[in-house]
Formats: C-alpha cells, structure tokens, sequence
C-alpha cells in the first residue's frame, strides 16, 4: 500500500534532522495558522499563488531562494563545525549524517538557491527594461515557478522523512546506483532535481522568447540593456543544457527503478558516460548562473559612475563568447579520469580562453567607474566586492585548469575554496546587488543603508576568513568531504574557517535586520519617483511599484539608456508642455492556479515515486492531465484594463513625478 | 515625462552605421507562441541527443547478449517507418483543413493521424513484447539498455502526441476553430513533424546501421 514507507522512514533515533525538522514544521503551521486567521488567504491566493504577473513570480523566486539560503546556511554551518572539532575524534556527526549535509548543501545552493535567484531576478526585471507588458507565456511562467518549489519541498521532506543522497551534489555512479546506495537518498535527490529541472526548463523558454520577440518600439538588439543581453545567453545556455541534466537523470533513474545499465558496472555500462553528460550539462550550468550576475554588475556599475556602460558591444560580444565557449570545456571536469595528454590540453586551453571575454568585461567594468561620479551605495559595494573577489577565483581557476595542477588539486580542499570562490562572489554578491538595487521597483520603498552595507562588510569580510584557510589546506594536501582527520597542521585553519563561518553568520543577521527595519521605516524610506537611483534603463520609467501593465504605452526607444535619454531631452524642454496621450484599453492575462495545481500533483508524484507507491503515481499523473486539459478548456485568459483605468493610474504616476520635479526645483 | 513618440531624442543611428533597422515592437501572438514552442523543440531534440549519444557509446556493449542485428526485423520497422511517414502528412493536411475552417476534413485527417500513430505504437510494442519474451529486455545488456531507452523515449513522445491530438479534437468540437485553439493546433502541428524526423534519425542510427550484419 505504501511502497517503501513506513515508520522506519522517519529518524526517532536522531535529535539532529528531528528537532529540525519538527521547529521548521511549527515555524510552517505558525505561519499557516496565522495567515487564516488573519484572513489573508484570500489575497495570499489571489494575489500571489495564482497570480502570473511576472513581476510577482519574480519576487516569489527570490523568496523561495532566501528561504533556501537559509538553509542551506545551517547546512554549511553544520559542516564548518564538525570539521573544526572533528581533528583525531569523531566530531558530532556520524560520517553518513555528515555525507547527507554536504550533498544536501550543495544541492540546495545551486539549485534551490543561486538558480531561483537569478531567474527571479530576470524574471522581475527584464520584461520592464524591454518595456513591455508581460513574459512571453505568463501561465507557463507560474508553472515553472511553482514546479522549482516543488523540487524544494521534496528536498526538505527528506529531512525527516527518509534520507537524503549521501553522493555528493553530482550523484557519480557506481555510488549512487543502486548497489551502493539502495536507499531513497538518491531518488530524493533525482527526483527533485528532476521536476525542478522541467521548472527552469521551462523559464528559459519563456525568457529566450521574451528577450528574442517582445521588444518595445525602438529597441534593436543593440540598445537592449545588458541585463537582458546576459538574461538571454543565460537562458540560451538552460534552453540547450538542462535537457542534458534531464536526460541523464533519467537514465540514472532508469538504472535504478528498472535494473538497466546505463551507468552500472555490470553488463557493460560505463561510468565514464554519466560524467561527460553531467559535466556538459554543469559547466555550462556555472555560466547560467554568473551570466545573469555579470548584467546585474554592468547595470549597478554605469548607474552608480553616473555613465554608460564603457564598450558595451564588446560586453555583447565577450558575453555571447562566454555562451558558446562555456559548452566547450566540460572535460575539464575530469582531466585525472585518464583521457590522454592531447584531449588534457586541448581542454585546458580551452578553458583558459573563458578568461579572455571574463578579462574583457572586467575591464569594461573599471572603465566604466574611471572617471565617473562614483556614489558608494549597497549595490555598488556589492558590485566592487565582486570584482576584487572574482579576479582571485578566476586566477585560481585558471590555476585548476591547468592539468598538472589539477592532478595536485583535484578534489581538494583548495578547489572547493574555488568554487565557492567564484560561486559566492561571482554569483551570491550579484544576487545581493541586484536585490539591493531593484527592491524599491518591486515594492516602492528602498531599503536601510545602514544595515545593507553592515551586512555587505561582515559578509565580505567573514567570505575571505572562511574560505582563504580552505586554498591553504588545500595545498597541504586535505581532501574534500573529510568527516574528520588526523593531521594537526589543518587544525588551526580549520578553526580559522569556522570563526569567518560566524562572521558570516553575522552578515546574514544584518541583511534579514534590514528588511524589518526597512519594512517598519517603509513610509519614510518611500520611493515615489520611481527611479529612486537616477537609472538608466527602462525599467525606471514607470512607477514603483510598477501597475500590473507596467507602461500604459509601450515606450518608443532611440538609442541606448533609453531612460537616460528620455530624462535628458525632458530637462531640455524644460517640461515644458503638457502631453495628454490617448490611452487605449489593455489587455492582460488572467490569474490562474494552473501553475499551483501542477504542482500539488508533481509533489504529490515525486513522493510516490520516491516511496515506490504505485497507485499515487497513477493519481498523481491523472490529475497533472486533468489540469492540463482544464486549462485548455479555459475560454478567457485575458482581461481588459479599460483605458479610462490606465488613464487614471498613468496620470497619478506623472502628476506625482512632476510635483516631485518642480519640488526639486524649487530648493 | 510621457514616454511616446512625441519626443525626438537624438539620432537613430548613434554610431553611424548606415541604415538602422528599426524594431517594429513586440510581435504578434502567433509569432511569440510558435516561436517558444520551437526553441522547446530544440531542446528536446538536445535531449534526444544524450539517448542517441549514449547509444552509441553503448553500442558494442552485448554483455554476450544478441546484437543488434540479430533482433532487428527490417520488415516491422519498414511498415512501422511509412505509417510515421504518412501520419504526418495527413497532419499536415489536417492543419491545412484548419487554415480554410473546414471541420469535416480536419476530423478526418485528424482521425488518420491518430490511427495511424496507433498502428507505429502497436507495432513498436509488439517488437519491444516479443525481445523481452525472448529474454532480451533493456537490463539484459548496456546495448539494449541504450536501445529500449531511445526508442522507448521517442515511443513515449507518440503516445503522448496521441493524448495532445485527441484532446485537440475535442476542442475543436467544444469550441471551433478559435485564434488560441489554432495556435495550439500548430504546435501540436511542429510537435508531431519533429517527433517523425526524429524517427528518422533513429531509423537510420538504429536500424539501418545497426541492422547491417
Ligand atoms: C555561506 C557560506 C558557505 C559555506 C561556509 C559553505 C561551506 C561548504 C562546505 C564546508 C562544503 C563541503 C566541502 C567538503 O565536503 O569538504 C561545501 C560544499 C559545497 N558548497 Fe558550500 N558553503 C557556503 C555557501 C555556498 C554557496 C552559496 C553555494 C552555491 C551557490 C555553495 C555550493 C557548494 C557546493 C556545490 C558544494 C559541493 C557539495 C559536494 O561536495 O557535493 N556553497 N560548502
Ligand atoms: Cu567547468
């Protein structure tokens, strides 16, 4: 009846994963509990759960990613202490507890984390800089949300129900097969990654079409903005790579529900195979992710110097290099696995070009401040703590391409303060910058300097004091994924790692003290001009937050910083007449929970599929059909905003701006 | 600060290239929707290429089982490759019935469509019931395992272009030939033309290659 559940499943044994488990499940009805008795289930559903405005969903990633850092911070937390007390003892967690949290840290943080982030991201803020309404396939887009939660939730679930993979984020076979790890760790993992997978899938489809067809009047390929340039090579790259990852899932799924020899030592199947597909799908998953940072960087950057971006085609090109190059390189991934000298170093040199359009945009980035009224704020810090910080994690990224070098490092401590290098300061500080930077489009109210650029100091500095000790002991020869150790001279950096961990920890506290302080002072900290950093891009133009329609007209572009100019040639006239444009009726898509009721039965399948239950999946199945159909039956996706309504919310917006403006030239 | 046309900031053509091409605006919804619906296509054609990847390199790999021209029956694949074929022309020809809003003939070639999808399916489950009766399922050799996967993958794709297409009929019986629901008869129409080149691609890796002695 119920597969492999039972009462085994859920660990009484261990206080650890059931404290945890039982504080996140209060935490959840806490908030549960109180929503309906508020009464705000209504709008929670109306506004948020059905909604497919893309602006919302863009928040709601975000949301889900900070939650996920959340945990995947105690995870880290976790980690970093065990391994500072766990010099020649056993430390407090048992070895197979200890291999759960790192493969649950890592695949938490580029999945649940890093990737909602940064789709969340494009997702609020690209179809605003095109000037346009919505992304290509709105419903589509809260269905691929709502499937990314999905994954989340059955990653979570294993905490106390079941286990997860002990494999480490990548799930190598022979160790995740099913000889090695019969249990429901790997499929937890699988599985999850799986339906999240289709979730980001189908992001990238909708940001592709979106940047490639839905352009405002004017806006050439060569006045976008450079967000959306690095929005779409990322989504080109999740459009050709996450096929790869779902294929190869499959197969591994394949071999272990269904006894084939993909990947198996037996019959003939070749581990070898599941690390090309995998690394051909995690190199480029790295660009995916930094990508999008790298926009984020070049529009902080120009905003906060007061100038355009410095050589902005040849940041187009060095971004579209950065697309095709990063699908070239995959081996890198396993120079040790015995490929030969030639292929090593036809590899290894290729990696190293990457550094070449990576150099070109850095330098582009200096330029840009060169010279420029550089205004120190929370988004710019962010962006300077990156370049500093990523300049070290490419050297020594260029350092582990080097095959002879990788021999040494391989699997060492040394690379995993390089990636996390990269990782962090490439693609967390460019997730921080850009929530400090669009926060007041999103919500109208910008957030607490203090508190930000408190939590950017502690968590800079707290980054450098955990991860430099790890390039040391890497070099002292300490291999990753240790439950404990015997060697005295990694012990005192070991600690050192664990104190930066604290500090870290402390950035963290900042960050969430900001948003309370922020939201409490939110009258005071109010942007009512809409452009609360003197923008650039279009995304300025309108108000914050921006009406469901985001412009009553699709504005007409002349040439780049299509914001900027716009505000130029109005201080020239001088605002001098008054324009009373001829609103038209607007047409919208309807909210639906289509995206929420996939969902529910994608959980409700992965479970089932987890735990071997049969008959669950075949509901589970059913009613993701159901809802297709029923969504296909719908006769009006749309409705109508009638012009007089877009009148009156456009004219507020310009009649605030413009007290605003003859307020400021009155002082 | 109205933003329309009325401004006439600067110079189209900021760095002097000549003829600038203007960007007309967003495009029109039939243009947006078949345009997602390919770059989808192309990403499962990416997908297919990790099945007919590993097929490859899991050729050879018989674990002493049959190979794969021992198994192969040219005929059932011969009959099975026509039906494919002429479903899609007859997809064709329904698409064309929906251009001219002419109901009878989109049934009906929508109908051929499906029966003839129906016959690739049953035949393609006949020749995967009667290998693993002989003993000769997927998890008797990595080969088999990177054949049933493959074909399996691109059999899973039919049945479920299957459920699309009679889902579509129903449609447009509820509700006539609307502008949504002839966007989504094109999409079914690019879904099941590229489902038969893959099947072509298989028909020449698997069968014919691998079908030579
Ligand atoms: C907040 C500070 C962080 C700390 C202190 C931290 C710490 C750690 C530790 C101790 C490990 C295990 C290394 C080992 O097994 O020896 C690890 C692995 C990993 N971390 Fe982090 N991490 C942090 C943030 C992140 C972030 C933000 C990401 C990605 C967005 C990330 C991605 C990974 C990955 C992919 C692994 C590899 C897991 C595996 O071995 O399978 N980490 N981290
Ligand atoms: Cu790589």
């Amino acid at each position: 009846m119920f597969g492999k559940l039972d009462w085994s499943a859920i660990p009484f044994g261990q206080p650890i994963p059931l404290i945890a488990g039982a504080v996140v499940l209060v935490a959840i009805l806490g908030v549960l509990a109180w929503v309906v008795v508020k009464g705000h289930l209504p709008y929670l559903w109306h506004e948020w759960i059905t909604s497919v405005d893309h602006k919302r969903i863009g928040v709601m990633y975000v949301l889900l990613a900070s939650v996920m850092l959340l945990r995947g911070g105690s995870d880290a937390i976790m980690m970093r202490i065990q391994q500072a007390i766990a010099y020649q003892s056993q430390g407090y967690l048992p070895p197979e507890h200890y291999n759960q949290i790192f493969s649950a840290h890592g695949t938490i943080m580029i999945f649940f984390v890093a990737m909602p982030f940064v789709i969340g991201l494009m997702n609020l803020v690209v179809p605003l800089q095109l000037g346009v309404r919505d992304v290509a396939f709105p419903t589509l887009n809260s269905v691929g949300f709502w499937l990314t939660a999905t994954g989340a939730l059955l990653v979570n679930i294993s905490l106390v129900v079941g286990e997860f993979a002990r494999t480490g984020w990548l799930a190598f076979p022979p160790l995740s097969g099913l000889t090695y790890s019969p249990g429901v760790g790997v499929d937890y993992y699988a599985w999850s990654l799986q339906i999240s997978g289709v979730g980001t899938l189908v992001a990238g489809i909708n940001l592709v079409t979106t940047v490639l067809k839905l352009r405002t009047r004017g806006m050439n390929y060569l006045r976008m903005p450079m967000f959306c340039w690095t929005t779409l090579a990322s989504n080109l790259l999740i459009v050709a790579a996450f096929p790869i990852l779902t294929a190869t899932l499959a197969m591994l799924l394949l071999d272990r529900y269904l006894g084939f020899h993909f990947f198996t030592n037996e019959a003939g199947g070749n581990v070898m195979m599941f690390m090309n597909l995998i690394w051909a799908w995690g190199h480029p998953e790295v660009y995916i992710l930094v990508l999008p940072a790298f926009g984020i960087y070049s529009e902080v950057v120009s905003t906060f110097s007061h100038k355009p971006l410095f050589g902005y085609r040849s940041m187009v090109l060095a971004t579209m290099a950065i697309c095709v190059i990063s699908f070239m390189v995959w081996l890198h991934h396993f120079f040790t696995m015995g490929a030969g000298p030639d292929v090593n170093a036809i590899f290894g040199i290729a990696s190293m070009i990457i550094a070449v359009p990576t150099g070109v945009k850095i330098y582009n980035w200096l330029f840009t401040m060169y010279g420029g009224r550089i205004r120190f704020a929370t988004p710019m810090l962010w962006s300077i703590g990156f370049m500093v910080t990523f300049i070290i994690g490419g050297l020594t990224g260029v350092l582990v391409a080097v095959p002879p070098a990788d021999f040494l490092l391989h699997n060492s401590m040394f690379l995993v303060a390089h990636f996390h290098n990269v990782i962090i300061g490439g693609v967390l500080f460019g997730a921080f910058a850009g929530f400090e930077y669009w926060f007041p489009k999103a919500f109208g109210f910008r957030l607490d300097e203090r508190w930000g650029k408190a939590a950017f100091w502690f968590t800079f500095t707290g980054f450098y004091i955990t991860f430099m000790p790890l390039y040391i002991v890497g070099m002292l020869g300490m291999t990753r994924r240790m439950q404990h150790y015997d060697v005295a001279a990694w012990r005192p950096w070991m600690l050192v790692a664990a104190i930066g961990m604290a500090v870290l920890t402390v950035g963290v506290i900042c960050q969430v003290m900001q948003l309370v302080v922020s939201i409490r002072n939110r009258e005071a900290l109010r942007d009512r001009t809409g452009d609360p950093w003197d923008g650039r891009s279009l995304e300025w133009a309108t108000s914050s937050p921006p009406p469901v329609f985001n412009f009553a007209f699709h504005p007409d572009v002349r040439g780049e910083d299509a914001y900027w100019a716009m505000k130029q040639h109005a201080k020239e006239q001088q605002l001098a007449h008054h324009f009373e444009p001829e609103y038209e009726d607007i047409e919208m898509p309807r909210n639906s929970p289509t995206g929420f009721v996939c969902a529910f039965f994608a959980s409700v399948t992965g479970f089932a599929l987890i735990w071997h239950i049969w008959w669950m999946v075949i509901l589970g199945v059913l009613g993701a059909f159901a809802t297709f159909v029923v969504f296909a039956w719908r006769d009006h996706d749309e409705y109508v905003i009638p012009a007089a309504e877009v009148a009156r919310i456009d004219q507020a917006n310009i009649e605030e701006r413009r007290n605003l403006v003859s307020m400021a030239g009155a002082l | 600060m109205a933003m329309t046309a009325t401004y006439g900031h600067a110079h189209a053509d900021p760095h002097h290239i000549g003829r600038v091409l203007e960007h007309p605006g967003p495009a029109p919804k039939r243009i947006v929707t078949a345009y997602g619906f390919w770059v989808f296509l192309l990403s499962d054609i990416v997908m297919f290429s990790c099945f007919f990847a590993a097929y490859a390199v899991l050729v050879h790999q018989t674990a002493g089982g049959p190979k794969g021209s021992e198994i192969f029956e040219q005929k059932n694949v011969a009959i099975e490759t026509v039906c494919l074929l002429l479903s899609s022309f007859t997809c064709g020809m329904a698409s064309i019935a929906a251009d001219v809003r002419n109901r009878l003939w989109f049934y009906l070639c929508m109908a051929v469509t499906c029966v003839l999808g129906l016959a690739f399916l049953s035949i393609e489950f006949r020749e995967f019931a009667d290998l693993v009766s002989r003993g000769y399922g997927p998890s008797r050799s990595a080969f088999l395992t990177a054949f049933f996967s493959l074909v399996g993958c691109h059999g899973l794709h039919v049945s479920a272009g299957v459920l699309w297409l009679l889902t579509m009929m129903a449609q447009v019986f509820a509700k006539g030939f609307r502008a949504d629901i002839l966007r989504r008869q094109m999409c079914f129409a690019l879904f099941w033309h590229a489902l038969d080149i893959i099947w072509v691609a298989i028909f020449s890796v698997v069968y014919l290659l691998g079908g030579a002695p």
